[in-house]
């Protein structure tokens, strides 16, 4: 067994869990999926410039071989890209659960307070103060 | 003043003060139209300056390259054709100007006016000394959009709005057919550079693309000059203030296709099916305006036909490619523009005075408003070509070239036509002032209402038709050498030797006039009786057809949107995915070939196949806990752990160390936002529905892994690594290659990345700031707590704790954005570890603790932070280098030793500020939301 065998396969169980919750009814859900997904496809572009162990790519006069910087530097502003995208979509997701009381993305327009513990009217759930 | 900067503030100038309106937005009007007429006739000012050399022949030119790879230049040119039509667009605009100063009704928006008028003139004038069609494709489309606002000025009437959509949607319309045209035109002529193409006449008639350069740059000026059939926005566009319908519909904005038209004779003209196509549509247009404006009531329509029928004069002429009939042309643009803007303006006192434009109600005007109704007869008796005024010298020269062009092989048609057009002409002319000045008033109110204005407003027709009545009595003094030297400017080539004049002796053309004349004069006589027959006859509304037309494909829009966007994201993300699976498996399926390729793998140790275990099995448990929320949280922070993990193990320090920190916040992030979300809904897919889209979710991870594996066991091809690690020390001054890449190599990635980041957070800003009203901020007013939480709000120990952490991660902080140029480290990085530091501190002490100790607000990290690293690019520029061009050096201080200072450095500091306050901006404001959120239960339960 390699290790190109288990980032291969690791990446491969991300995308597979990443679709599977992409693909369901719920904000949250939806942006698990994408959070595995941008795992996935992290290590996908990191692995593009293969998997080297113990030569980091820090200058050095003495050292003459190092691992390919370039998908390094793309990863990394990925990764902070990716924070900006999750951050994004989950306010976006909280938002548009507070102006319908529906976290669903499946198009019903069914409200889900009776199962949420939050009443469209606080009032008439909540009891008086 | 040298020739470029007298050409570029001849452009700016409209741009300018269109601009100080707007900023003057609520001075009086006196400001706005000073403004207005200041730029005009410091326009003119310089104009006049031009005369003498370019009417001599000498076009006065300059560029300025703008984008060579696309042969777009800033290229101005003025010749004796853009001369004569900035003139116009100059001089109607400054008489236009004043006339709305007083037109206009007290409490008028005119700001808005005079900054669109000042718009819309600066469009036009770059039509006419644009020297490079791209640029002139530019300020083309800029006339459409500044008619737009004009025409829909008075935005509260929906005739204004419709009249400024259909305007929109048919000069918009042919707007895109001539850049197609232009386009093609510049493939064909091997230059976008006006002069260049006029040059190459030959080359592009010779061209195979000619039909199509012919067809789309016809299209585009047809729609704009409103010929037959485009022809039936311009009465719609007549729901805009007078003013606006006379500068628009005289000097300019329908002059733009004219002008086109003439500007590329040279190029286009001189074939058989120019001569054809163009001859004919002038024709028609000619003959069907004047037809429909004999039978006009409103005066504003009235003279909207007899617009569209001039134009069609003019395109013609313009379509017999002879050179007399240029000159006739351009002789007629003069005339027309002349007479026309003094004829809207007379329509426009007309109803100011009196309160109605249907001339079935008015009539007898002569007494009430005798200087009206002299300055409006002449100028109508000039629109109808009587002598002595300019109208019939043109009318003349018009009638003398018809019997050179023989329509379907008939060589009598063509005269006519052209003199039933001219009859007809004749006919609504002296209809128009006839019916609004002689006779008896047809009613009484508007008549006693009636009376002459101040002479502000009729300043300006005055003056237009004294012009008119000059060109008539002294055409070859006042006009000849204009229009000498616009005819050989648009020609290429010298001018026949022609002579203007009222009387040339009895010729075809006299006669021809003469009948038009006498014809004219029937249709008037007969009036009463020909209008109750064009009322009977079933005609079709051009604008009931434009807004069927408009319905039919908005219905279908629809149809299709309704067909393609379902409101599921599921339905949409399911699609996507199968598709883009079902294209990976076509084409290996295709490709053929072998999976695994022949790289020798590294051998695993126990450590990584007990890490990957990991990984699989909290990804297993994020799928089967999904819904139980929290938990499903915190496997989502293993597999973070395990991924930074890898970054370790693979020679990555940088981006373990991102990582790490993201992967903090990310889960700090997702906390906060499921406090205020559904912890553990009950699930809601069906079972099918779970196992179709876990087998698509297992293809899709068998595919990618697939393919992760194929390229893991093959080397790379030719890579660029070798010359960043080769040039990082030397050419970026720093040893970490990432860092290098990420502030030197590739800056300009980096900076669009930032900006992008603080794009995110202002947008988290602008969805949560706007959430405490509304149904959103019901809801949150209404939340409760519905998690158990610790009974002590800021536990003294963590508090304590976090205290004394703060200064030490900061220093981590800042130590690590040091070091980051050499070793792992860096903006990114440091602004991550510091905004965790921060955060720490939010979560210790609370929101409202914290936050009144923060130095600094977010947006301003993100503006700060974005200028910095801008500055830092523009200031390579100023030193001569390309745009993020690093500068370093080492320097020598006694007792620290030797250190390097680079720019990168403060383009990283750009970096780190900017990440910094994207994220804290995410997690304050989803904190301060929550905080509300648990205030208003709190207050609830107490």
């Amino acid at each position: 067994m390699t290790y190109e065998f288990l980032v291969a396969s690791a990446i491969g169980v991300l995308v597979a869990g990443g679709i599977y919750l992409a693909l369901r009814a719920r904000t949250f859900q939806v942006v698990l999926g994408l959070t595995l997904i941008s795992h996935a496809v992290n290590l996908f572009l990191f692995a593009s410039g293969r998997l080297v162990i113990g030569r980091p790519p820090i200058w050095d006069k003495t050292v003459s071989a190092y691992t390919d910087p370039l998908p390094q530097a793309l990863v990394l502003t990925a990764i902070v890209i990716t924070f900006g995208m999750t951050a994004f979509v989950v306010i976006l997701a909280l938002r548009s659960f507070l102006e319908t009381g529906s976290d669903h993305v499946d198009g019903d327009r069914v409200p889900c307070d009776t199962q949420d513990g939050m009443a469209e009217d606080g009032r008439a759930k909540g009891g008086e103060p | 003043m040298p020739m470029g900067l007298t050409l570029l503030t001849l452009t700016a100038l409209p741009f300018i003060a269109a601009l100080a309106i707007a900023l003057r937005y609520g001075a009086p009007r006196a400001v706005h139209s000073g403004i207005a007429a200041a730029a005009s006739a410091a326009g003119l000012a310089l104009l006049a300056s031009l005369a003498v050399p370019v009417l001599g022949g000498a076009a006065a030119s300059a560029s300025w390259a703008w984008v060579p790879s696309l042969g777009l230049d800033l290229s101005l040119m003025v010749d004796p054709l853009g001369w004569m039509f900035a003139a116009l667009i100059l001089g109607i605009g400054l008489l236009v100007v004043i006339f709305a100063h007083f037109y206009l009704a007290r409490d008028e928006d005119t700001g808005r006016f005079f900054a669109s008028l000042m718009l819309f003139q600066g469009a036009m004038l770059g039509i006419v000394i644009a020297g490079n069609v791209l640029l002139l494709l530019v300020f083309w489309e800029l006339t459409s959009l500044a008619s737009f606002l004009l025409i829909g000025f008075w935005q509260h009437k929906p005739e204004a709005r419709q009249g400024a959509r259909m305007a929109l949607a048919v000069t918009g319309g042919g707007g895109i057919a001539l850049i197609g045209g232009m386009l093609l035109l510049g493939l064909a002529a091997g230059s976008f550079d006006l002069a260049a193409i006029l040059a190459r006449g030959d080359i592009v008639r010779a061209s195979p693309l000619y039909p199509a350069i012919l067809g789309l740059i016809l299209v585009g000026c047809f729609t704009k000059s409103a010929q037959f059939p485009f022809h039936f926005w311009l009465p719609h566009a007549m729901a805009a203030p007078t003013p606006v319908s006379a500068y628009l519909h005289s000097a300019t904005m329908v002059k733009a296709g004219v002008f086109l038209l003439a500007r590329l004779w040279p190029v286009l003209a001189g074939t058989p099916e120019y001569t054809v196509i163009v001859t004919s549509v002038g024709l028609v247009t000619m003959v069907l305006g004047a037809g429909v404006a004999l039978f006009r009531h409103d005066l504003k329509s009235i003279l909207a036909y007899s617009t569209i029928s001039q134009l069609g004069m003019l395109v013609m002429l313009l379509g017999f490619s002879l050179k007399a009939a240029v000159l006739a042309a351009v002789l007629s643009i003069l005339n027309h523009a002349a007479f026309k803007a003094a004829l809207f303006m007379s329509a426009g006192i007309i109803e100011h005075e009196t309160g109605t434009r249907d001339i079935r109600r008015l009539g007898g005007l002569a007494k009430a408003m005798p200087i009206t109704a002299l300055i409006a007869t002449l100028a109508a008796a000039s629109m109808a070509g009587l002598p002595p005024l300019g109208g019939f010298i043109s009318k003349e020269l018009m009638f003398g070239q018809t019997p050179a062009i023989a329509l379907l092989g008939l060589p009598w048609l063509l005269p006519a036509l052209a003199t039933l057009g001219a009859g007809l002409s004749v006919g609504y002319a002296l209809r128009f002032a006839a019916h609004l000045f002689a006779g008896q008033p047809r009613e009484a109110e508007p008549f006693l209402r009636a009376h002459d204005p101040g002479a502000g407003m009729w300043a300006a027709p005055a003056l237009l038709t004294m012009l008119t009545v000059l060109l008539g009595l002294i055409p070859m003094p006042l006009a000849a050498p204009l229009v000498g030297a616009v005819t050989a400017a648009v020609t290429g080539g010298p001018v026949p030797p022609f002579d203007l004049a009222l009387w040339h002796g009895v010729n075809l053309a006299l006669i021809l006039s003469l009948v038009a004349v006498v014809g004219g004069a029937l249709l008037l006589w007969q009036h009463k009786r020909l209008l109750g027959l064009w009322e009977r006859a079933p005609l079709p509304d051009a604008k009931r057809l434009f807004e069927a037309a408009m319905r039919f494909a908005d219905k279908w829009v629809r149809k299709a949107i309704v067909a393609a966007h379902t409101p599921s994201l599921q339905t949409m993300l399911m699609v996507s995915f199968a598709v883009t699976i079902a294209l990976v498996i076509d084409g290996a399926w295709v490709g053929g070939g072998v999976l695994t390729g022949t790289r020798p793998g590294l051998p695993v140790s126990l450590t990584g196949i007990i890490a990957w275990a990991l990984l699989i099995a909290a990804t297993g448990a994020v799928v089967s806990h999904s819904h139980k929320r929290l938990r499903a949280l915190i496997f989502i922070g293993v597999i973070g752990l395990i991924v930074c993990l890898a970054f370790v193990q693979f020679s990555a320090p940088d981006l373990a160390l991102t990582q790490i920190s993201v992967e903090v916040v990310t889960v700090l992030l997702l906390l906060l936002a499921l406090n205020l979300l559904p912890k553990a809904p009950p699930t809601l897919s069906r079972p099918a529905r779970r196992w179709r889209d876990g087998a698509l979710a297992v293809t899709g991870g068998v595919c990618v892994g697939g393919i992760a594996w194929a390229m893991l066991t093959r080397d790379p091809g030719p890579s660029i690594a070798a010359y960043h690690l080769a040039n990082a020390k030397s050419g970026g001054g720093g040893t970490n290659v990432v860092n290098v890449i990420l502030v030197d190599f590739r800056a300009f990635d980096t900076l669009g990345e930032i900006i992008v980041l603080g794009i995110a957070g202002l947008g988290i800003f602008a969805l949560l700031e706007t959430a405490a009203t509304g149904a959103a901020g019901a809801r949150l007013r209404a939340w409760r707590e519905d998690m158990p939480h610790s009974p002590e709000r800021h536990p003294m120990m963590l508090v304590a704790a976090s205290r004394i952490i703060l200064p030490l991660s900061l220093s981590v902080g800042i130590y690590l954005f040091l070091r980051g140029h050499n070793q792992p480290g860096g903006g990114f990085i440091a602004a991550l570890v510091v905004a965790i530091a921060v955060l720490v501190q939010y979560l210790a002490a609370g929101f409202d603790w914290s936050d009144a100790r923060k130095p600094v607000g977010e947006h301003k990290l993100i503006a700060w932070g974005v200028l910095l690293a801008v500055a830092t690019g523009l200031g390579a520029m100023l030193l001569g280098s390309p745009f993020l061009t690093s500068w370093f050096d080492y320097f020598h201080l006694p007792l620290i030793g030797t250190f390097e200072l680079a720019s990168a450095m403060l383009f990283d500091a750009g970096v780190f500020l900017t990440v910094l306050g994207a994220v804290m901006m995410a997690l304050q404001e989803l904190s301060h939301i929550a905080r509300r959120a648990a205030r208003a239960a709190g207050e609830h339960g107490a």
